[in-house]
């Protein structure tokens, strides 16, 4: 009688880590399956519908077929380039800050945990805040107030990862740079940060790629524009901005070139997280040092 | 000279890398602040109403009359929708990455996980609104409707596709990723001798896994799931896509709706009046400190976990 119910018991014991096996395997295969799917679907459909007029035309007027992206990629790179210019200088900064001078600090502890908070924020509401900190003084949309929003998305970023490259610099890097003699600034600058600059640079990818694919901030600071326009002044249009656009209308030539501007951004995403990916894993620093 | 100089240089390097860790903190007051000024006249009209239920219609901007209910509804019920989805799937892949899987899977699969992470939202928003909206209507809606249609949660009678069904189907999507990837994150983070203590015990594989492993880290895997409600409330361009963009409250999850991040993408920019642009600044507000809150609550559980001390033997 004992014996029978301890083996029924297992018995039980043992289907239940069947059945939760089971479900482990269904739940990865349920999961994997459609991102897989998702994702190719997006290369294909991005892939049949992207030419070469993409890249070197500006759009035609709704109805009409053909034309490209050429002003979006344009203002996209304008956008990025006032954004990187206000995001990596500060975010490295913060980062080495991070990882040089406050080690084990309150304040670095603090200041860690609001950059990583600050990363969950909506990036919407980082639009609304570019737009009343600079579309309301100056009283009209511009790419500048739209590259402001997208640098301030950048800095945690930028910051948490210079933190965590610098920190995978070993020690006696920084000692035997301070035992020659130099100063602390010059030991930072030179040796811990250029040690590491292969990784700092890869994070400075990939917070660039994830505010390329933003079009929330972008909506009323960058606002779009249809013409051709490299002034920072005023409004100026951006690829993920234009593919909501086109989505959203009825025309077939409009949704295509929508999955063509997709796949040029998921490109960039999937070079950006492979770059940091190939230098954090295979210890590109190390090799270094 | 040299030393004084460097001594010089070294303090005004300090400071100023000191200066860029505060913008950190800058950045959040200057967000608040912008947001409150820029919303005063909202909140001094509608006080605490704004989130009330009003006499007339919720959301009239040729008349003046502005109340967010319907967009907190549509956020709430599309984000709750999107962790009843996720969440059991995003835990069944952590613990089958961790426990289970073959070594040569565990790495294209992280992989996978954080490339998705990384696609931005209006990516995922075309996509739900070529390829997933018209699956729901054609498909998944009817069937809803005949069989769980007495529950008066689905109710076809929306020829769009459109709603919080699909917003909650592609914010699970979208968090997958991220809540899985944490919550892997934490239980590697459980020592290994907790596994071994458990097995030596004479478990199966799965009480190793529910006593050993998901107890130790149940605060950290909470926390993933909060970091993906962070998410989910924030989202704003897939969910404006498919919504449906209209300030109404249903029942039904087969209706339109719209959330507090759609109502602002789809509104500000055309907004016809201050009081407008202020109501939406208030909802702007109102989402940037329930995100700031949601995230901090979630980071410091994963920090708890995987920082703090290693889990012990109780």
């Amino acid at each position: 009688m004992a014996a029978n119910s301890s083996s029924l018991r297992s018995g039980w014991r043992t289907a239940t880590d069947h059945t939760v096996t089971g479900l482990a395997i269904l739940a990865t295969i349920l999961v994997v399956v459609p991102l897989i799917a998702i994702f190719v679907y997006l290369l294909i459909k991005g892939a049949s519908s992207l030419n070469i007029d993409f890249f070197i035309k500006n759009p035609v007027p709704e109805g009409e077929s053909g034309g490209g992206m050429a002003n979006a990629i344009v203002g996209s790179g304008v956008l990025l380039a006032i954004a990187s210019l206000i995001g990596v200088p500060i975010g490295i900064g913060a980062g080495i800050y991070l990882a040089e001078f406050g080690r084990g600090t309150k304040l670095a502890n603090a200041i860690r945990f609001t950059a990583d908070v600050l990363n969950g924020v909506p990036s919407i509401v980082m639009g609304l805040a570019a737009y009343s900190l600079i579309v309301v003084p100056q009283g009209h949309f511009s790419a500048f107030s739209g590259g402001v929003a997208l640098g301030i998305m950048m800095i945690p970023t930028v910051a948490r990862t210079t933190e965590e490259m610098l920190l995978m610099v070993p020690n006696n890097v920084r000692e035997a740079a301070l035992g020659l003699g130099l100063p602390n600034w010059r030991s930072v600058l030179s040796i811990t940060v250029r040690t590491a600059s292969p990784g700092i640079i890869t994070g400075c990818m990939l917070a660039f790629a994830r505010v390329a694919g933003e079009t929330a901030p972008l909506i009323f600071t960058a606002l779009g524009n249809v013409y051709w326009s490299l002034n920072p002044n005023q409004p100026i249009e951006a690829l993920p901005l234009q593919i909501w656009i086109y989505a959203s209308g009825p025309y077939e030539d409009q949704h295509r070139l929508a999955w063509a501007a997709a796949l040029v951004l998921i490109v960039l995403i999937v070079l950006a997280v492979s770059l940091v990916r190939y230098v954090t894993s295979r210890g590109v620093l190390k090799g270094n040092s | 000279m040299s030393r004084g100089n460097s001594a010089l240089a070294d303090r005004g390097f300090r400071v100023l890398m000191i200066a860029c860790g505060l913008s950190i903190f800058g950045i959040v007051v200057l967000i608040l602040s912008e947001l409150i000024v820029r919303s005063e006249m909202s909140w001094k009209q509608f006080g605490f109403k704004f989130f009330a239920s009003p006499a007339g219609s919720f959301w009239d901007p040729v008349n003046g009359n502005f109340s967010a209910l319907p967009f907190v509804y549509g956020t709430m019920v599309s984000s709750l929708l999107a962790l009843l989805i996720a969440v059991p799937l995003a835990i069944g892949l952590a613990i089958f990455l961790t426990e289970m899987s073959p070594e040569f899977l565990r790495g294209p699969l992280a992989f996978i996980t954080e490339l998705l992470a990384a696609i931005p939202s209006i990516i995922y928003g075309l996509w739900a609104f070529f390829v997933l909206v018209p699956l729901l209507r054609d498909r998944l809606n009817p069937l809803l409707t005949k069989y769980l249609g007495w529950s008066g949660l689905f109710n076809d009678d929306n020829p769009t596709g459109l709603g919080y069904l699909a917003a909650g189907v592609i914010l699970a999507i979208m968090i997958l990723p991220i809540i899985s990837s944490l919550t892997r994150e934490v239980m590697s983070a459980v020592p290994h001798s907790q596994r071994e203590a458990v097995l030596a015990l004479g478990a199966t594989r799965w009480e190793m896994i529910r006593m050993g492993v998901l107890r130790n880290a149940r605060i950290g895997i909470v926390g993933a799931v909060i970091l993906g409600l962070g998410r989910a409330l924030g989202e704003t361009m897939a969910v404006q896509m498919v919504i449906g963009s209209t300030p109404e409250i249903h029942k039904s999850l087969l209706a339109n709706g719209a959330s507090m991040s759609s109502v602002i993408a789809s509104e500000f920019a055309e907004a016809v009046s201050d009081l407008h642009r202020s109501a939406l600044m208030e909802i702007g507000l109102a989402l940037f400190i329930v995100t700031i809150l949601v995230n901090a609550l979630a980071r410091f559980l994963v920090w708890a976990v995987t920082r703090g001390a290693p889990a012990q033997v109780h």
